[in-house]
């Protein structure tokens, strides 16, 4: 009955993709450290919805013409009551991370750190194992039977 | 059965205050000032405002110029303005004031801002890209030799090598460059300019654009008027009597004259880059002329003029990434700051980094990841120094464009040198000290004795399991 503490076990970074050009996207590929733990597609789908996200608030196009034109005759001073269209999206975006910590990594003893936090150069993934109970080690363990 | 329990249990996820964890409500610890994050930056820039205003360390340039601009105009409003006003239409001072203050803006802006710095990388994250590196070129090889730090990337089609920054330990994204007199890898770097006293990056260059084009404008509308000023008095008076009546008007035609070649010229430089989204570092180098080869072209020209204007001039602004303003959370481990341009045993430094890094990272050890930093809402992002007054004005009276070049050969030189350096490590054995050193430098990163109970709890709160 006593509670678990987790440790920090291990942490993966996913690297950028710079096959567009240098718009923030990072690679989908599914590193093999959270192959126990957590599936393939939900991950994918955090990282995709990331990367729809970072394409929104570099999107050039009417909406950001009329930005860029208004704080261009206002001398840029309009962004002291107005928040940029990349500010609102990342906000956007820490409350998807979130959310995402919150009902899917958290349960499975991950953690997303997000990438503002770290640059914009790799999504920083936790990996936290479980200190409490015995026979634990770094990586997945092999006595445990419970599906989920 | 992901994390190696038996029995069936619920998982719950508490989100914790993270606020409660800073370090002054530690009954433990002592009162620390807390430190922003400013304070220790491991570039050389220089912050202002409490960390609102970022700037190069050499300013002594950015002074001349703002004396430059606010001395000539000032001479142009009180002298030249009163007889202009007068005789020809008040709006000619009008006109000058507004872009006299445009021109202050945009340098204030250009030389207070972020220019796209690159936080480095932190010491997990630079363990893991020597993982990567060891791990593509096979450790342990027969042969001394260092291995060849880039990646290759296909963008639109064209090879782009992607290379690995020593002192920020990480992979510069491409178009991006470290800047050796800022000591900062700055996001599409254009070069070093001393005029405006900070580097022109991703997030100054419009603002050092509309400044240098204002100043075009300012320069050449002075230049123009002072002439009549003086052609008409002169009508009246005679050419001598009109110059000892307006003495200012000397230096102004002056000041203006050797200006207006060098701006004009710059401005139209820049204006061909941004026409075709180049930067001047890769111009110099020459990265994407077609002398290089005949397949060779700019990949990330969006095919039109047009397009490319309005992509640098009106595109999204983005944010800063180094969070000048925020606070350090004191178990944070701190990127690696300690080689300022130069490193000595870069390879088995980082290799037995690597493993004085990994090592904790594998012992249960709870490491507190500065205050949970999903669960923070995000301090704000956004670094400029919003909301500034007429600023400096630089006028420069040399030929910018070749000492902006000087800057950018400068930064081409530290490259080599660098290169230089990496040769050189061949030949000194892995046991040398400063590997020591850098080793021992490292480890107090991870010890133990500054976790507080308080932020053991935190991390088990963050992953909670309640048995059933």
């Amino acid at each position: 009955r006593r509670p678990h503490s987790a440790s920090l076990a291990n942490k993966v970074f996913i690297q950028r993709d710079y096959s567009e050009g240098t718009v923030c996207k990072f690679q989908t590929k599914f590193p093999s450290e959270l192959d126990s733990r957590i599936e393939k597609t939900l991950f994918e789908d955090t990282v995709k919805t990331l990367n729809n996200y970072y394409a929104e608030a570099e999107k050039i196009g009417g909406h950001s013409y009329l930005e860029g034109c208004l704080a261009c005759i206002t001398a840029y001073l309009i962004f002291l009551c107005m928040e940029t269209r990349y500010e609102k999206v990342l906000k956007k975006i820490s409350r998807y991370i979130q959310e995402q910590n919150e009902k899917i990594y958290a349960p499975r003893g991950l953690l997303i750190t997000d990438p503002i936090e770290r640059g914009m150069r790799v999504i920083e993934i936790s990996i936290y194992e479980d200190r409490g109970s015995s026979g634990s080690s770094s990586g997945s363990s092999t006595t445990s039977s419970s599906g989920r | 059965m992901h994390l190696g329990i038996d029995e069936p249990r619920e998982c719950q996820y508490n989100q914790i205050c993270t606020h409660n964890s800073s370090p002054m409500e530690t009954p433990h610890s002592k009162k620390r000032k807390v430190k922003r994050k400013w304070q220790i930056f491991p570039g050389r820039n220089k912050f202002y405002c409490n960390g609102r205003i970022m700037m190069a360390k050499q300013t002594g340039v950015f002074y001349l110029t703002i004396v430059l601009i606010l001395v000539t105009s000032g001479l142009f409003f009180a002298f030249d303005c009163p007889f202009l006003a007068s005789n020809l239409t008040p709006a000619i001072p009008a006109i000058g004031g507004v872009l006299f203050l445009f021109v202050i803006g945009m340098l204030l802006r250009a030389s207070f801002s972020d220019p796209g710095v690159l936080p480095r990388a932190t010491p997990e994250e630079a363990a893991d890209v020597e993982r990567q590196i060891d791990a593509a070129n096979g450790a342990g090889g027969p042969g001394y030799r260092p291995p060849p730090r880039t990646r290759e990337v296909v963008i639109n089609g064209q090879t782009v090598k992607l290379k690995y920054c020593f002192t920020c330990k990480i992979f510069r994204p491409p178009r991006a460059s470290h800047c050796s007199l800022c000591d900062n890898c700055v996001e599409r770097f254009d070069h070093h300019c001393p005029w405006v006293g900070n580097c022109v990056g991703k997030r100054n260059y419009r603002f050092f654009y509309l400044f240098i084009l204002s100043l075009s404008f300012l320069t050449i509308f002075i230049f123009a008027f002072v002439i009549t000023h003086v052609i008409l008095r002169s009508n009246r008076t005679g050419f001598l009597s009109a110059l000892k009546d307006s003495p200012a008007s000397v230096l102004e035609v002056v000041v203006c004259f050797f200006s207006v070649w060098s701006i004009v010229g710059l401005s139209g430089f820049h204006t061909y880059l941004i026409s075709s989204n180049q930067t001047t570092n890769e111009d110099i180098k020459g990265s994407w002329s077609t002398k290089r080869g005949k397949d060779n072209y700019n990949p990330y020209s969006y095919g039109n003029i047009l397009t490319n204007c309005c992509a640098a001039l009106c595109g999204p602004l983005p944010p800063s990434l180094i969070d000048r303003r925020g606070f350090v959370q004191p178990d944070t481990p701190q990127p690696a700051a300690q080689s300022n341009g130069t490193n000595t045993c870069p390879t088995t430094q980082l290799q037995s980094h690597m493993a004085a890094v990994t090592t904790p990272l594998l012992h249960a050890q709870p490491i507190l990841l500065g205050g949970g930093p999903v669960l923070q809402p995000k301090p704000s992002v956004g670094g400029p120094c919003s909301a500034l007054g007429p600023g400096q004005p630089s006028l420069p009276s040399s030929i910018p464009g070749l000492s902006c070049g000087g800057e950018v050969l400068a930064l081409h030189d530290s490259e080599n040198h660098c290169h230089h350096h990496l040769h050189h490590q061949h030949f000194i054995s892995p046991e040398e000290t400063p590997c020591a050193a850098h080793l021992g430098h490292h480890m107090p990163l991870y010890d133990p004795a500054s976790q507080d109970s308080l932020h053991e709890d935190s991390v088990r709160g963050l992953v909670k399991l309640s048995s059933v």
